[in-house]
């Protein structure tokens, strides 16, 4: 039997993943391609469910913590605040004022670790193989060690807790978080050196994977994915959670909401980060870690019974809106535990970015997004 | 500015850091009046171990007070049913023929007291949840092993430890304890001298 030879046009189907080092974990996408171009793409999701919601609904509240730490492991401490501010609202805990300090200490360090590493990785997508990765690493392993100092472990924290913080920090963890606070400026004129002016990058960023604001409004995209694209809306600026409303701070936006954009408004969010850390680690007042409410469920999760009712949490996470929606049946254990993740949300319009574009792209379109599958799949 | 001049600049930094990186290249650049860090950040591992904060936790372990028959666990179980990925298995507290329940130094004590390390999320809550501070964070982390239920499931004998290992390792977080436990003691201790009620 022989192949009819053709001279017509034939699409070609490449499944991307979901073993494939460029996808982030396992993730997969199945695209049409026309020679290099896509034509059309289908993300597949689910390689990594964990059933992270049924867990929830079967456990404590206060139990969820440490799963909450392995939704989204590169900024475990903003998922913990995340539900902290949910079981707060449906519990009517008020965290200790130096609590809701470190709360907003733990939060801003995650997003420099979170911003610092997307971006190493998504030059490590464009194949600048390691030197941009390594180089953000060195700066994200300083603030894994501050959080080992407050926590015990580096990654999988699980140390916020409504009402405050499970524990305080250690003596001269302060100290050594203002001198960590105070260096990282220098580190970001370096990478920005590297990085900001130089025309391989920029070549291979600009105008590429632009995203419109009307579709980044309706596909309800969150965080500096949006904002890129010139939408002001900062979760911190416009629901005031916690005590954010104090500090004094811009929200960056983008003009063309290209992958250039996205990096560029993460190294200046990651700035703005840094003049809050300022700001809170200057005004930070002494006083207990943790209310006594919230040391009574630590103590004793089950004694923890909230009113029936409901309630959502929603944080300005790394990577977008980070929402917690708890159901109470008036048991120890939540009635309904939903998890609104925003890598999930942000991923849905990565078709609408792809067409068009060639395979390459592709990878740092998908880099530029900044999705953690442990949240995409939970 | 120059075309590819970004590059370059790029290039700059790489070069630097290069330099950072050795004690010559540091001087180098002291020379040069360019202020420079320690580039070496990394240990080579199994040589050189980094030192870890008082605070860092692996896996649970439990304590005990002098000999390991005076374990402070009085097999309460509330550990076990807030572990939240249910890796702890306690059987007890031990009992007589008659079912009362055994006594050892003034306390019941666990027949067995199981946790399986595989399964184990080193999250701390049964630490937090211990009324009796009976169960506390080690920092041993170099615990690989071949077989999973002859070597990852930690009996009772595997999980004890002295107090004094703890002071050791977690100094600060011992002392609090310690001061804790006497306060109990002496709020316990009157008691007995009371008459009892006729």
């Amino acid at each position: 039997m022989t192949t009819a030879m053709t001279t017509e046009p034939q699409l070609l189907e490449v499944s991307l993943g979901p073993q494939h080092p460029s996808t982030h974990g396992v993730f997969r996408m199945n695209a049409v391609l026309d020679g290099e171009t896509i034509v059309k793409l289908k993300p597949v999701m689910g390689y990594l469910h964990r059933n992270h919601e049924q867990i929830g609904e079967h456990i404590t509240y206060i139990a969820s913590f440490p799963f909450t730490d392995r939704l989204d492991y590169f900024s475990a401490m903003s998922n913990n605040l995340g539900l902290a501010i949910a079981i707060e609202k449906l519990g009517g805990i008020q965290a200790s004022e130096r609590g809701e300090y470190l709360r907003v200490i733990m939060a801003e360090l995650t997003r420099l670790v979170n911003h610092t590493a997307v971006t190493g990785f998504l030059l490590n997508d464009m194949g600048a193989f390691g030197t941009p990765l390594l180089y953000a690493f060195r700066e994200r392993e300083k603030i894994l060690d501050l959080f080992e100092a407050a926590s015990g472990s580096r990654m999988m924290c699980n140390y916020v807790r409504p009402g405050g913080v499970r524990e305080d920090v250690p003596e001269q963890w302060l100290d050594r978080c203002r001198a960590l606070v105070g260096a990282y400026p220098r580190f970001l004129d370096e990478f920005e050196k590297l990085l900001t002016a130089n025309e391989i990058v920029r070549q291979r960023t600009q105008g590429v994977g632009i995203l419109k604001k009307e579709l980044a409004v309706n596909a309800s995209v969150t965080g500096p994915l949006l904002r890129a694209s010139g939408v002001n809306y900062d979760i911190r600026k416009v629901d005031g959670y916690s005590i954010y409303p104090r500090f004094e701070f811009k929200v960056p936006l983008g003009t063309v909401g290209d992958v250039y954009d996205r990096y560029y408004v993460r190294i200046l969010e990651m700035r703005e980060s840094l003049k809050i850390l300022q700001q809170a680690l200057k005004e930070i007042p002494g006083g207990p870690a943790i209310s006594p409410k919230g040391m009574a469920m630590g103590k004793a999760p089950r004694t923890f019974r909230p009113p029936k009712g409901e309630a959502y949490g929603r944080i300005e996470a790394p990577k977008g809106e980070l929402g917690f929606f708890l159901v109470s049946d008036g048991s120890p254990q939540p009635y309904r535990y939903h998890v609104r993740a925003p890598s999930f949300v942000n991923l849905t319009i990565l078709e609408d970015m792809c067409l068009g574009r060639k395979v390459a792209d592709t990878i740092i379109i998908l880099g530029s997004i900044d999705i953690v599958l442990g949240e995409v799949d939970r | 500015m120059i075309i590819g001049g970004g590059v370059l600049q790029g290039l700059g930094v790489t070069f630097k850091t290069f330099l950072e990186t050795y004690p010559w290249g540091r001087g180098l650049l002291r020379l040069l009046r360019i202020p420079a860090a320690n580039g070496l950040v990394t240990v080579e591992y199994p040589d050189v171990k980094q030192q870890h904060h008082e605070r860092f936790r692996v896996f649970p372990f439990l304590v005990y007070d002098g000999t390991p028959e005076n374990l402070r666990c009085v097999s309460c179980k509330i550990c076990e049913v807030e572990c939240p990925p249910q890796c702890i298995h306690i059987v007890g507290p031990a009992k007589d023929e008659q079912g009362r329940p055994l006594k050892a130094y003034g306390r019941t004590y666990p027949v067995k007291f199981d946790i399986d390390m595989s399964i184990c999320m080193s999250c701390r809550i049964c630490v937090d949840v211990c009324p009796f501070d009976a169960i506390e964070m080690d920092n041993e982390y170099e615990l690989s092993a071949q077989e999973r239920f002859s070597k990852l499931i930690f009996n009772q004998k595997r999980l004890l430890k002295s107090n004094e290992y703890f002071q050791q390792i977690k100094p600060t977080e011992a002392a609090e304890v310690d001061a804790r436990l006497a306060a109990k003691a002496a709020k316990a201790a009157p008691k007995p001298a009371e008459p009892p009620p006729a």
